[in-house]
């Protein structure tokens, strides 16, 4: 049954994504592409809090599988950021690629620590 | 209505059939990595190859998925349906950038400093890589199509 939730917490994200990134690349001016970033940064900060409450609470494994696999992993999305990036360093942005490839990851890690941090002090 | 006040037409990311393709697309991507996560587990401690591999794939097949669709031709009908539903919906929540997040930071707080900057950046570059392989194989096959 738990993978019944996980597909369809997964194609719910996916949706959010969308709806998320369209609606903001299409109000925004600027030409980098930070709607993805900022998805992968709220992205894994609730993974890091889901990830803390299980770890410091003791709370259902499920809902970690079904959350975070699911929704979270949905969400966020590792293969456009990379194609984000590849697009910058064709048109030879290679300051503009080097910031979404390795400040993505440098975020991600930053919010997936505060929320693992967040979790613990809960 | 005259011709002339049409509405505008209703933005991508409100069309039914849009978001119809990102939910299916959704639904097959996610459950592929989670059976593959299943099938292929990582002990806790261990390198996260599983969704190492997830994503190096993903970035592959995305990168030759929207090179081909441009080559093809403009971004309407069933090319943006393929886009949206194999490209939004089933690569991009196939592959997970939270997953790489968290898995990071577990094995930096368990010491693991090593396995943790191998992993890390090793899939940001792998998954680069990768997308420019992708897009250079779709490239490739397109010159031969409009040659022979």
């Amino acid at each position: 049954m738990i993978v019944v939730g996980v597909a369809l917490a997964g194609s719910l994200g996916a949706v959010v994504r969308f709806v998320v990134d369209s609606a903001l690349r299409a109000r925004s001016g600027s030409s980098l592409p930070w709607p993805t970033v900022l998805i992968n940064v709220i992205g894994s900060l609730l993974l890091g809090l889901l990830t803390g409450a299980v770890l410091f609470h003791d709370a259902p494994a499920e809902m970690l599988t079904v959350v975070g696999v699911g929704f979270c992993g949905g969400f966020t999305t590792f293969s456009t950021t990379s194609v984000d990036s590849v697009r910058l360093i064709v048109a030879r942005r290679y300051g503009a690629a080097c910031a979404i490839a390795l400040g993505t990851l440098a975020i991600t890690l930053v919010a997936v620590a505060a929320g693992l941090g967040l979790a613990a002090v809960w | 209505m005259s011709e002339g006040e049409r509405p505008l037409p209703r933005a991508l990311h409100l069309r039914p059939s849009a978001l119809a393709a990102v939910a299916v697309g959704g639904l097959l991507g996610t459950s592929a990595r989670y059976g593959l996560g299943r099938w292929f587990p990582v002990e806790s401690g261990g390198w996260p190859v599983t969704t190492f591999a997830i994503n190096v794939l993903g970035a592959l097949l995305l990168g030759f998925l929207l090179e081909a669709l441009i080559r093809i031709g403009p971004d309407t009908s069933w090319r943006q349906v393929v886009r949206l539903g194999v490209g939004t919906g089933a690569l991009g929540s196939f592959t997970t950038y939270s997953a790489l997040a968290v898995d990071t930071d577990l094995l930096l707080r368990d010491g693991y400093l090593l396995a943790a900057a191998t992993y890390a950046l090793g899939t940001v570059l792998a998954g680069l890589l990768a997308t420019g392989v992708g897009i250079a194989l779709a490239a490739r096959l397109g010159e031969r199509r409009s040659t022979s």
